[in-house]
């Protein structure tokens, strides 16, 4: 095995610097192990070479396809980088002008007569109305889609504010544990020896108990587009105090968001969202969406008891049989689903749309989450495992 | 552990390991013997991933028969801990020997506890055994569907994969003089922290193509027949590319290649295929949908496909 020639050495690091700007996170360590790695297999055919190559630069199965496009593009021509680079970079859509909602008119569809009256008024306005009113409790109930731009600033802050304390699952694994039922034997023999083995004095283990991973799935369509910015704020405070939240994105196809989300920054991680979405303020298939997430993620993102919040108002374009089939399935596959639905904010709300009434069924909880009070006591409800609110069925008993 | 296989030495190109592999019946294609061999050359952990069925777990146990190295098997489940994965200490015995001490009118307590906690008390689990000298050579270790581990123990094994050792408190740290070769699987019912990919050569396994698949059946169910095989293979290349919640792996294929071999079967008839179709879905859904007539439309398209070959 020869040394490598001083070219070739050069070509692999601008093509690793290729891969960069591409996408695939490719670290100094990993150009080092691809020096190796050609050392050790010997450049041989370009088919070897190639996959080579891939064994150390790529650690992803989705990376695969990015690698391959590098690998085809950059040693064909290697003088050209400056295209390649320009071929990889991601483009960013083009913005277009805010468009007035086209869910607007099905919403009031589905709202059917009872929608005119109830309209403006909190649900819960009688029994607070005792409270003297401050800035903060008006902030409270004000519901998202009529907020001001100061108001939607102040509403960030308070999601900020949000304390999602853990809730609790038993997982398998045993930790020491003061009125645990095991018998801590290892624990129990080192503090006998203290005592050169006169006394034996009992330490036991229980059940550690975990925070669930929590899997949401947004709706991005027109009809929700007041409420989406500031659901991804909560979602991105919810991946910050949490370790295990998957966020996906829908309107017509599914957009897995949870990389973007990460970025501490709120502002930085929604501008890496927007990038990264194609549909917004589009239409709804939530039985098409709910398809691809039932057949590419579940089975990846909902192991170890998920929660699942599907934030959505139900409103599918075309309701079928495939939708009862699709939301019926991701059902079964988690521990436990919560719908949210903006819409629950009408005191006369019925579940009239086909949609909606299809869907019920399936879930687990059916809550509002309009105003910053819903939403804490959606925080409340995910960290308590005690009894739960929201009773589907209440809702599909109120039409019947 | 009692068989005790002949060392040999490692591959030393390959297209050496390409032919280890087919030694042992594992008809690998180019890209996985390009990892191995990679992977077995600078000594780094395998990483595979892929769905259930497509042979990952196989490619350490034609490692450890065809290379002549021990197979130390650790199995992940939830829960999984330091004292199932690397050592235990054996209670009892430390019990008695404390008794007999006592009893013996012995009451030196630093003593006591420098033989309580002694090598002969130790209960070596997978990671510990795997770092222990061999004879043979290092051990192949199979550390299987890590993704059914938690988290906690994937940053213990970042540690271990990272040094080859290990650190029992009251023993000291144990290191493998030559480390062992690792191989790790992955369903991705989770994903697997970039940490811990890094220090691998990471591989996806996919389905084999139908040139492949079909000598990997021959190679492995010996009784069937030259037209049934290529029947069979069609039809499972032909059903993966449906819309189906849990596609057949390569296993599936040879569990149904093996039950149509052993009912007799000299050709695919739409009745036969929907009786036996329970060997290659696993899911009612799927079942369902290709059940009856999308059998028999798959079926003729199979030998439609198969006379214009001709």
């Amino acid at each position: 095995m020869s040394q490598l020639t001083g070219r070739l050495s050069e070509n692999i690091v601008h093509f690793a610097r290729a891969l960069r700007a591409a996408g695939v996170p490719v670290g100094p360590g990993a150009v080092m192990d691809a020096l190796t790695a050609v050392e050790c297999a010997g450049v041989g055919t370009r088919q070897d070479f190639y996959w080579t190559l891939h064994a150390v630069f790529v650690k992803r199965h989705e990376h695969s396809l990015l690698f391959d496009q590098a690998f085809r593009i950059f040693f064909r021509r290697r003088s050209s980088i400056d295209k390649l680079l320009e071929a990889m970079l991601p483009q960013a859509p083009a913005r277009e002008e805010e468009k007035p909602p086209p869910g607007a008119q099905r919403i009031q569809e589905a709202l059917m007569s009872s929608a005119g009256e109830a309209e403006q008024k909190p649900p819960e306005l009688e029994v607070d109305a005792r409270l003297t009113v401050s800035d903060r409790e008006v902030l409270q109930k004000r519901d998202f889609a009529q907020m001001s731009a100061a108001e939607i600033a102040a509403a960030k802050e308070a999601i900020k504010r949000l304390v999602l304390s853990l809730d609790e699952v038993k997982t398998r694994r045993l930790a020491p544990h003061r009125h645990g039922h095991i018998i801590d034997v290892r624990r129990t023999l080192r503090a006998s020896l203290k005592a050169g083995g006169a006394v034996i004095d009992l330490k036991y283990l229980g059940p550690r108990s975990k925070a669930p991973p929590i899997v949401a799935l947004l709706d991005i369509s027109g009809s929700m587009s007041q409420y989406t910015r500031l659901f991804l704020h909560f979602l991105h405070a919810v991946t910050d105090a949490r370790k295990r939240v998957h966020t996906f994105l829908f309107g017509t196809r599914l957009t897995n968001v949870t990389r973007s989300l990460k970025a501490k920054d709120p502002d930085e991680a929604l501008a890496a969202v927007a990038a990264s979405v194609a549909d917004w303020s589009g239409g709804t298939r939530i039985a098409t969406s709910l398809h691809a997430f039932n057949k590419l993620w579940a089975r990846r993102v909902l192991t170890q008891g998920a929660v699942v919040l599907l934030i959505t108002d139900g409103l599918e374009r075309d309701p079928d049989d495939r939708l009862a089939f699709e939301i019926d399935r991701l059902h079964r596959s988690c521990r436990r689903l919560i719908w949210l639905n903006p819409l629950l904010r009408f005191a006369g709300f019925e579940a009239k749309a086909k949609g909606i009434r299809t869907m019920v069924p399936h879930v687990d909880e059916l809550r509002p989450v309009h105003n910053l009070e819903s939403m804490g006591e959606l925080v409340k409800a995910l960290s308590a495992s005690g009894p739960r609110a929201g009773d589907p069925k209440a809702w599909l008993e109120k039409v019947a | 552990m009692s068989k005790t296989p002949t060392p040999r030495a490692l591959p030393a190109s390959i297209d050496a390991t390409l032919d280890l592999l087919a030694a042992a019946d594992y008809l690998a294609d180019r890209s996985l013997a390009t990892v191995l061999f990679l992977a077995l050359r600078m000594g780094r952990p395998l990483f595979l991933e892929g769905e259930a069925g497509v042979g990952k777990t196989e490619i350490a146990k034609v490692l450890s028969a065809t290379l002549g190295r021990r197979l130390i098997r650790l199995q992940c489940y939830e829960g999984l801990d330091v004292a199932a994965a690397v050592y235990e200490w054996n209670y009892g015995a430390q019990m008695i020997a404390i008794r007999v001490a006592e009893a013996e009118g012995a009451h030196d307590r630093e003593r006591l506890e420098h033989d309580v906690f002694s090598e002969r008390f130790l209960i070596k689990r997978p990671l510990l055994q795997a770092l222990e000298p061999d004879p043979a050579g290092a051990p192949v270790l199979l550390i299987d569907e890590l993704d059914r581990a938690d988290e906690a123990f994937e940053a213990f094994l970042l540690e271990v994969l990272a040094d080859f050792q290990v650190t029992v408190p009251e023993l000291g740290t144990v290191q493998a003089k030559a480390p062992p070769i690792v191989v790790i699987t992955s369903n991705r019912t989770r994903e697997i922290h970039d940490a811990l990919k890094r220090r691998c050569l990471y591989h996806w396994v996919g389905y084999p193509t139908a040139e492949r698949e079909l000598k990997i059946v021959r190679a492995k169910v010996p009784g069937i027949g030259k037209a049934l095989s290529e029947q069979v293979v069609r039809f499972v290349q032909a059903l993966r590319k449906e819309d189906l919640f849990k596609a057949p792996g390569v296993a599936e294929t040879l569990d149904w290649a093996s039950a149509l071999a052993e009912l007799d079967a000299v050709a695919l008839d739409p009745a036969t295929a929907s009786d036996t179709l329970g060997v290659l879905l696993k899911y009612q859904d799927d079942i369902a949908r290709i059940e009856g007539s999308k059998a028999k439309e798959l079926i003729d398209e199979v030998r439609a496909q198969m006379r214009a070959a001709e």
